[in-house]
């Protein structure tokens, strides 16, 4: 406990010091802008800034990153609540009780609440990750090639599991995913693979261009001709107030919303976005007046969003305590630290402790900052959604490229994002997700290089795989997860899954 | 045909092109595993889950029933995509620039002369400014040094 108070007080100092301070009320501010806009979410945002950090120590580079990762979680809650319109996919469920009390003239307190049950959930969790991460790193420390291969196979079959949608599909984008990652020269053995005769491929294909990419472009060209948007609600600030009976309502749901959405952010997937439909279930269920939740029930936006804002958090806690993504978020966060030359891994805490202990600081300063400007700036930000979306995309394009461009200064990058948009656009059409081809690539040269030491440690035997306890549970894990996902097969029973899937389309109508 | 037994095929089609594919690459053993091993093992899974989707009943939706009202727009984002990537270095950036958020904002969406020109040079200018000068990225300057 002494150890860690003292090893936070050198984070304070860190994030205190004024170039740092300015990167995470930056970070902040670009975040809530980055939510705020539809087709902009946090990954792109994060992808796109990323060139503008290598300038800058990889403290206060991670520092910005991170700010506009959950400043984004902070900002997607005001077009949700204002018009309707989901700013980044965690907002979804936000959308619905938000909007039915913007409607009925009750935006200010909304907006208040969704703040405030952010702040109250980023702070708590922020000492959920203060707490686990290091230990974890420690415990880490023990694992070899055999471990590392079956937490990453675990790992990506819950992110098969968790994401929404078909699970075969999932799987499929996740081995397309490996696959492009094994794209580039063999570490191993320096043989070229699928490259080509394109030198530049040499490297493999980064993580920045996959991800905005499929993200940041496929979202483009999936919204570029849709029609005009609805107006927007503008409140006033003497309105953001919430009765005494609205912040009672809501204690509780952000409580719950802050362990839920902390937990479910450690599991890989799309954490954050699952996070805010569990906990929007959670208090319809437990609500004693269920019949209001969609027509205006506070608990509804108080839970869900403080969710998706812990679970932000809690998916930084497998990336800085083992080195492992959990989503495509953390997963550039992570690409973002190894082009600072630092290895993330269980060394990454006792080694870096600068650089872990000042981004847990600048996270509690950062809470304060978007507490204290998100609820009088929202009439600013609320601005940036009247531009009209035929002046936004050509920009958001124009970002893109310059962002792709400057991470290595190749155009074949750039070729990457295009082909990667198309992909990620077709993709979209048929009903796949994305998110797991971006965790696929960042996992492929990691996931080889364990599975091929571990069958020279064990004289290829896969039997090193369950003989060794660690790894056993593992794969034990991984064998139940497969088993859950069969079981609404057999059942036909409705999981979460399927719950998601009639939320979505009653949310639609 | 349904949407998934589509994505089935062409998963299929993949998996059967990875796999040809690997054949110029050692594939080592158990005990020493080379660098067609992963891909021939993953190229397998992928063609697996292509017959999973073929074959498995689902309730998704008709090839025909897949609308593209945003297609014209979607081309012309992917052409100016292809654009940037074949000439940002050889035009450098402004150029690139200049020619791709023209066409988008003056053939694409139609704006008026004057507020297409005006967009096109103030958002070329002023991102080539903030980034290059200001943060410090380097953009290209093409044969041209413009």
């Amino acid at each position: 406990m002494a150890e860690t108070i003292q090893n936070l007080m050198l984070g304070f100092s860190t994030a205190f010091s004024p170039g740092n301070f300015f990167y995470a009320i930056m970070g902040c501010l670009i975040g809530t802008m980055v939510g705020v806009l539809p087709g902009v979410g946090p990954l792109a945002g994060i992808s796109l800034l990323l060139p503008s950090t290598f300038g800058l120590d990889p403290t206060a580079g991670l520092i910005l990153l991170a700010g506009v990762f959950y400043g984004a979680m902070y900002g997607g809650s005001t077009t949700s609540i204002l018009m309707r319109i989901p700013g980044e996919a965690a907002s979804v469920m936000t959308c619905i009780d938000g909007y039915a009390m913007a409607l009925k003239g009750r935006a200010g307190p909304a907006l208040a609440i969704a703040a405030i049950g952010s702040y109250v959930a980023g702070t708590v969790s922020v000492v959920g990750l203060m707490f686990l991460a290091p230990p974890l790193a420690r415990f880490a420390l023990g694992f070899g090639p055999p471990e590392y291969f079956s937490l990453l196979a675990l790992g990506l079959l819950v992110l098969g599991y968790m994401t929404g949608g078909s699970m075969i599909k999932n799987l499929a984008m996740i081995v397309l995913g490996l696959l492009f990652g094994m794209i580039g020269i063999d570490h191993m053995s320096g043989y070229f693979r699928f490259s080509y005769g394109i030198v530049a491929l040499g490297d493999g294909i980064g993580v920045v261009p996959v991800a905005v990419g499929l993200f940041g472009i496929a979202e483009i060209l999936a919204t570029a001709g849709n029609p005009l948007r609805p107006d927007v609600l503008k409140p006033k600030l003497k309105d953001l107030l919430p009765s005494r009976q609205e912040f009672r309502d809501s204690v509780f749901p952000i409580g719950r919303g802050t362990i839920l959405g902390f937990l479910i952010g450690i599991i890989p997937g799309s954490a954050h976005i699952i996070s805010t439909f569990m906990s929007y279930a959670v208090e319809r269920r437990l609500s004693k007046h269920p019949e209001k939740f969609g027509k205006g029930a506070i608990e509804g936006v108080a839970g869900p969003e403080s969710a998706n804002n812990a679970a932000s958090c809690g998916a930084l806690v497998p990336m800085l305590a083992l080195g492992v993504p959990t989503g495509p978020v953390p997963a550039v966060l992570l690409a973002a630290l190894m082009i600072h030359g630092i290895n993330p891994g269980p060394l990454f805490i006792k080694e870096q402790p600068t650089i872990f202990w000042g981004l847990i600081a600048s996270m509690y300063l950062g809470n304060v900052v978007l507490l204290l400007l998100n609820l009088p700036l929202v009439g600013i930000f609320i601005n940036f959604l009247r531009i009209p979306y035929r002046i936004l995309y050509p920009m958001i394009l124009m970002f893109c490229v310059i962002g792709v461009y400057a991470v290595n200064t190749s155009f074949v990058d750039v070729g990457i994002m295009s082909v990667m948009g198309l992909l990620g656009y077709i993709l979209r059409k048929f009903n796949f997700e994305t998110a797991p081809v971006v965790l696929g690539v960042v996992l492929a040269p990691i996931i080889e290089m364990s599975l091929r030491q571990a069958l020279a440690m064990s004289n290829g035997s896969y039997a090193i795989f369950y003989q060794r306890p660690v790894s056993a549970v593992f794969l034990v894990s991984a064998l139940l997860m497969i088993l859950l996902a069969l079981k609404p097969l057999i059942r036909k029973g409705m999981d979460w899954k399927w719950r998601e899937q009639l939320a979505k389309a009653d949310d639609n109508q | 045909m349904t949407i998934d037994r589509i994505s089935g095929i062409v998963l299929l089609i993949l998996a059967g092109y990875i796999a040809f594919e690997t054949r110029v690459l050692p594939l080592g053993s158990h005990k020493v595993p080379g660098p067609g091993y992963l891909p021939l093992l993953l190229s397998a899974i992928l063609g697996i889950l292509g017959i999973l989707l073929i074959v498995v009943k689902g309730r998704s939706a008709s090839l025909r029933s897949l609308k593209w009202p945003e297609g014209f727009h979607a081309v012309a984002i992917v052409g100016c995509c292809f654009f940037a990537t074949f000439f940002i270095e050889t035009l450098g950036y402004r150029v690139t620039m200049i020619i791709a958020l023209g066409f988008l904002f003056g053939v694409v969406e139609r704006m008026k002369i004057w507020w297409a020109l005006g967009l096109t040079f103030g958002l070329t200018f002023g991102s080539y400014w903030v980034f290059n000068n200001l943060l410090k990225v380097i953009l290209p300057q093409g044969g041209l040094g413009i």
